[in-house]
């Protein structure tokens, strides 16, 4: 089981992190919702619960709580340029068919 | 694939339902449009990469805006349809600008704002502001896409109600839903951080392309409040330009030049005062179309000379804000600086100087009112923890209500932060008072008469009940865009009335200045007048009180002990209606202690009257039950 961060990625979590002046790692999840019935959770991190899963990605600790674990195994965050927009993008092998914007998906 | 932001713990939004805010720095020469991603403060760009817009609208023949650097450009072929610093006619009448021949416009007096006659029709600040609003939502919306829930503007803090009502009808106008409009201090004191700082006092030094402003700050429990602002409104970086302009000329001995030439000359000047800020000595070489050439060696040493007298021209201001303030420049606890033209070394020395601290200036002084805005909007569009609400807005003048004799009670004092909520209980009067009647208040005088009325409203349905049964609750609640309502619930019925007002509406600046001073000024007077207020209720609730005791118990009193009251009551009515506050107290003494034995008669009564008829054992019985 595992995810990862690329270097990009785990490079502006850290700034953001830093910049936000607490926070332990970076927590990926999934939650029901949205068009297609899944869509993906990106938070801070300010506690690890016992149950939460961890990994280290290029220095970052992702954390995924049990229940979304099989939905994003194997996942890559990446962080992109779109035009003049700019984000973090999941690449996830479990994911099916997603709705047109690609915010909520279904495995 | 839809990008994601990293949000706060437990903050993530549902898909489709990203709560996107910004901030956008309105400004005289430029605008700049900020946002909070993943936790960050971050200026958006246009396609080409830059963060400033400036703040030129032109108009063309077919009802079209530009808006920005090609509006800007074209500003000395096209000066009559070219708005350049808006911001000076917002909300504002001819006669308030002072300079207002020597502009190229063709000015149109209407009610209210001035307006401006260009090739698309009769244009108002309002709708030349929007242009550019339009031009930064649309650069947000196209950044962060998706549509914004709101956004929040930033004003100098000396723009008074119809300055503010302006720009925030420019929102409205660009499609924006202003979420609040914050003074520009303020914000660059978020952009700082300073709102999680320790308290304190600060100062916002603002040196702009082409205004000055200082404002002196106090932040207490996370609220920012201005205690002072002043500036030069015609004082900026251009001023230093010309300044090395003129040095050009006077070094290169050149003659009067012609206006294109002038251009190229001015161009040099601002280059090298910007080479100056990281090094210690700027060439100019220029080709002129008379025939001359220039090449002149600036040295850092020289600029600050030449320019001494416009530095200390801002230091005046500053001092005058600090005094204004009651303050010294060692009270001020930080320095930030804000604005282009505070990047110049010189400025930064002299500014250090004066408050004896380094200044604050590790933010790009040309955004930092824009990061702090959009620091803001984050929160006030509902992406941050609760804990972390930042309060900035606090209440200038205390809210309260009127009670008997014309007394105000205040609820909710001055300064308070808002959102706020007080609730105070309060009874009746009279005995079998079915109904009372609020007078909502604002000011910080101890009377009703020299206090501003806000709103009246009756309370009915309170049930019959002898003077001060009836638990009235009285609750005002101030939400965060300023606007009070208050409530009045009877509690053993449940009759409630509500109204709504809001409270700052129409009053300017110096109107709360004007009534705070005065509230200082007669505190003493106050204090004394709400004595004799106090004292009158009193009297005239004493005299209704034994009055009635009369009518119902008189049979209790013989005569001479009947005229002894008489007489007293007498005398109390005589002084209650009059100003003498000593007198009545006296009186009231006297006439509470001369019917001391009718009250101890009285009771006495009424355990008999309670006892009589009934046996002995039957009381007991009734204790037992």
């Amino acid at each position: 089981m595992s995810i990862t961060l690329t270097e990009k990625a785990a490079s502006r979590v850290k700034s953001f992190i830093e910049k936000r002046g607490k926070g332990v790692g970076l927590r990926l999840g999934v939650r029901t919702s949205g068009c297609s019935g899944l869509a993906y959770t990106l938070e801070f991190v300010d506690e690890i619960a016992d149950d939460d899963s961890t990994f280290d990605s290029n220095g970052v600790t992702v954390v995924v709580d049990p229940k979304s674990m099989p939905m994003l195994d194997g996942t890559v965050l990446d962080y992109v340029r779109e035009g003049l927009n700019e984000g973090f993008k999941f690449t996830n092998p479990n994911a099916k068919e997603s709705c047109g914007c690609g915010e909520s998906f279904k495995v | 694939m839809a990008l994601l932001q990293i949000a706060e713990p437990g903050l993530s939004a549902a898909p489709h339902q990203h709560r996107l805010a910004v901030g956008i720095d309105l400004g005289t020469t430029n605008s700049l449009v900020a946002t909070v991603r993943s936790g960050m403060s971050t200026v958006l760009h246009d396609e080409d990469g830059r963060a400033l817009l400036p703040s030129v609208v032109r108009y063309l023949p077919d009802g079209f805006a530009e808006v920005g650097y090609a509006a800007q450009a074209k500003q000395s072929v096209d000066p009559h349809n070219t708005i350049v610093s808006v911001k000076r006619f917002m909300g504002r009448g001819v006669k308030d600008i002072p300079d207002a021949e020597r502009m190229p416009y063709h000015f149109v007096d209407a009610p209210g704002m001035v307006q401006l006659k260009t090739v698309a029709g009769v244009k108002s600040p309002v709708e030349v502001s929007a242009e550019i609003l339009k031009v930064l939502r649309e650069r947000a919306e196209h950044s962060l896409g998706g549509e914004l829930v709101g956004a929040v503007i930033t004003v100098p803090a000396y723009f008074d109600d119809a300055q503010r009502q302006a720009t925030k009808d420019a929102a409205r106008l660009a499609g924006l839903n202003v979420l609040r409009l914050l003074n520009e201090p303020t914000a660059a004191a978020v952009a700082y951080g300073l709102d999680n700082a320790a308290e304190g006092v600060y100062a916002v030094y603002d040196l702009g392309g082409g205004t000055f402003d200082i404002s002196i700050l106090r932040l207490s429990k996370g609220v920012f409040e201005v205690l002072a602002t002043n500036g030069d409104s015609a004082l900026g970086g251009d001023d230093f330009d010309q300044r090395v302009f003129c040095w050009i000329l006077e070094q290169a001995k050149l003659p009067p030049l012609g206006p294109h030439d002038s251009r190229t000359l001015l161009t040099k000047a601002r280059e090298a005062k910007e080479w100056l800020t990281e090094q210690p000595e700027a060439t100019i070489t220029a080709m002129l179309d008379c025939g001359m050439s220039v090449e002149l060696t600036l040295t850092s040493e020289t600029f600050t000379e030449i320019t001494q007298h416009l530095v200390s021209k801002t230091l005046q201001p500053t001092r005058k804000a600090l005094r204004d303030a009651g303050l010294g420049p060692e009270d001020v606890k930080g320095v930030v600086m804000v604005g282009g033209s505070t990047r110049m070394p010189n400025v930064q020395k002299a500014v250090g100087g004066f408050f004896g601290q380094e200044p604050l200036n590790n933010l790009d002084p040309d955004k930092v009112v824009a990061l702090g805005a959009a620091i803001q909007a984050n929160v006030l569009a509902g992406n941050r923890a609760d804990d972390d609400w930042l309060l900035l807005d606090v209440i200038p003048l205390s809210l309260g209500i009127e009670t008997m004799g014309g007394l105000v009670e205040k609820i909710i004092p001055r300064n308070s932060t808002i959102p706020v909520a007080r609730a105070q209980e309060f009874t009746t009067f009279k005995d079998g008072q079915t109904a009372m009647s609020f007078h909502v208040v604002q000011g910080e005088r101890e009377l009703v008469a020299e206090c501003r009325s806000l709103a009246k409203f009756e309370l009915r349905g309170i049930p019959p009940m002898v003077a001060g049964a009836a638990r009235v609750r009285v609750t005002f609640q101030v939400d965060a865009d300023g606007l009070l309502s208050v409530t009045a619930r009877e509690k053993s019925t449940g009759a409630e009335t509500t109204v709504t007002v809001k409270p700052s509406y129409g009053l300017s600046d110096e109107e709360i200045t004007r009534m705070l001073t005065e509230s200082r000024e007669h505190a003493v007077d106050d204090m004394a007048a709400r004595m004799l207020r106090e004292n009158q209720v009193e009297a005239n609730r004493l005299l209704d009180a034994v009055q009635a005791a009369l009518d119902e118990d008189g049979a209790l009193l013989d005569d001479k002990e009947r005229a002894a009251i008489d007489e007293l009551m007498g005398r109390l009515r005589a002084v209650a209606g009059g100003g003498d506050s000593p007198a009545i107290k006296q009186a009231l003494e006297a006439l509470n202690r001369g019917t001391e034995f009718f009250a101890a008669r009285r009771m006495d009564q009424s355990v008999r009257r309670a006892l009589s008829g009934h046996k002995l054992s039957e009381l007991e019985m009734g204790e037992e039950s």
